[in-house]
């Protein structure tokens, strides 16, 4: 192999760059406090499970999202209906 | 005027003790009055990379708990006029590390020193706290590898939040990023991360790149601060540092490929 590498002369490996691109999205999100408090995960379960009495929904419609910032944070539910119920709506 | 300078890092074994070792003893050889105190309570390394573990009598914690005198406890170092350390306990925790206590030393050295370099312990816990609380400036000992640069990431908002300076709402401790273990090649690979990018990344200024040098792990089996070592990469880079450290503009060493002849490139392709 290494006689064969000697010919490469563009031998490109860019495990660097996968590094950076990783490492710029983690040290963001461990800048806003590891991605918000521990319990946003079961609050977006529970969130699912009520809006699922009244509307059928899916898992990946419900999104929450933490931001934290000096002196308030906000927390931001995004809840995307079914087609069928703006229709209704609209009827 | 007295500094405080922490060397700190989060992450273990990215070279803080042997910076701290390096960077004191520049200090010192350039007429600076300075003491490196070794806060990592229960493994005690500072004494040993500087050469003074047989010397060591009475340490940080006798002079916080046990009512010994500091000067009773300062190690003057052998070659370098200027340079103390103040060693710590191989045998007790770090609980013994009252703030009230630490906080007393570092006034009375403040005294009497111009440069007081706080040798931080890897983590994020009591220890790492009280050798960060007191800093005016900080030296966040980072390798170009993920969990390093994460870690000193995280090192930085807990300077910015839990320093004294932070609480006080002083001027915010000074940062600065000494890049060690640096394999030129490896970056020219694309196999390590660059400087740019640890830069961009961490967005503090650089004081130093280290490269990596076989001269450490000698300078370290000596007991011989590396900065001693006048023939090594490694050493004229920590002086390097120092120098900038001291407000000097030096250029960076070692971060750019020095220019080859064609013999030496072929030889290297195939190495």
């Amino acid at each position: 192999m290494r006689f064969f590498d000697f010919f490469r002369l563009s031998r490109r490996d860019d495990s660097a760059n996968k590094a950076k691109e990783r490492l710029t999205v983690l040290v963001a999100l461990d800048r806003t406090g590891g991605g918000g408090p521990d319990f946003l995960p079961l609050l977006q379960r529970e969130l699912l499970e009520v809006i699922r009495k009244y509307v059928d929904v899916d898992q990946e419609k419900v999104n929450v999202d933490f931001q934290a910032g000096t002196g308030f944070s906000t927390l931001e539910v995004n809840v995307e209906l079914p087609n069928q119920l703006a229709q209704l709506r609209a009827g | 005027m007295s500094k405080v300078i922490v060397v700190t890092s989060g992450k273990g074994g990215v070279g803080k003790t042997t910076s701290a070792a390096a960077i004191g003893t520049g200090l010192a050889l350039r007429g600076k009055k300075t003491v490196i105190i070794d806060f990592d309570v229960g493994l005690r390394n500072l004494d040993l990379i500087m050469g003074c573990e047989r010397r060591v009598v009475f340490d940080f914690i006798n002079v916080i708990n046990d009512g010994i005198r500091l000067n009773q406890a300062l190690i003057k170092d052998k070659r370098v006029d200027n340079l103390f350390i103040l060693p710590t306990s191989q045998t007790r925790d770090k609980e013994a590390l009252a703030a009230e206590g630490v906080a007393k030393v570092i006034e009375e050295l403040r005294k009497d020193f111009d440069y007081i370099i706080c040798d931080s312990p890897a983590g994020i816990e009591r220890g790492a706290y009280m050798a960060l609380y007191h800093a005016d400036e900080a030296i966040v000992v980072t390798n170009p590898e993920v969990s390093s640069v994460r870690d000193s990431d995280r090192i930085l908002g807990i300077l910015n939040s839990k320093s004294k300076r932070a609480e006080h709402g002083d001027d915010p401790v000074k940062q600065h990023l000494l890049l060690t273990r640096y394999d030129l090649d490896r970056v020219q690979r694309g196999e390590m991360l660059k400087l740019d990018d640890v830069l961009e990344i961490l967005a503090i200024p650089v004081l130093g790149v280290i490269p990596q040098c076989g001269s450490v792990l000698q300078a370290s089996n000596l007991g011989m601060p590396v900065v001693l070592d006048d023939k090594s990469k490694a050493g004229q880079a920590y002086k390097d540092a120092v120098s900038r450290l001291l407000g000097e503009d030096v250029d960076l060493r070692y971060v750019t490929p020095q220019k080859r002849g064609l013999v030496d490139w072929l030889l290297r392709r195939s190495a």
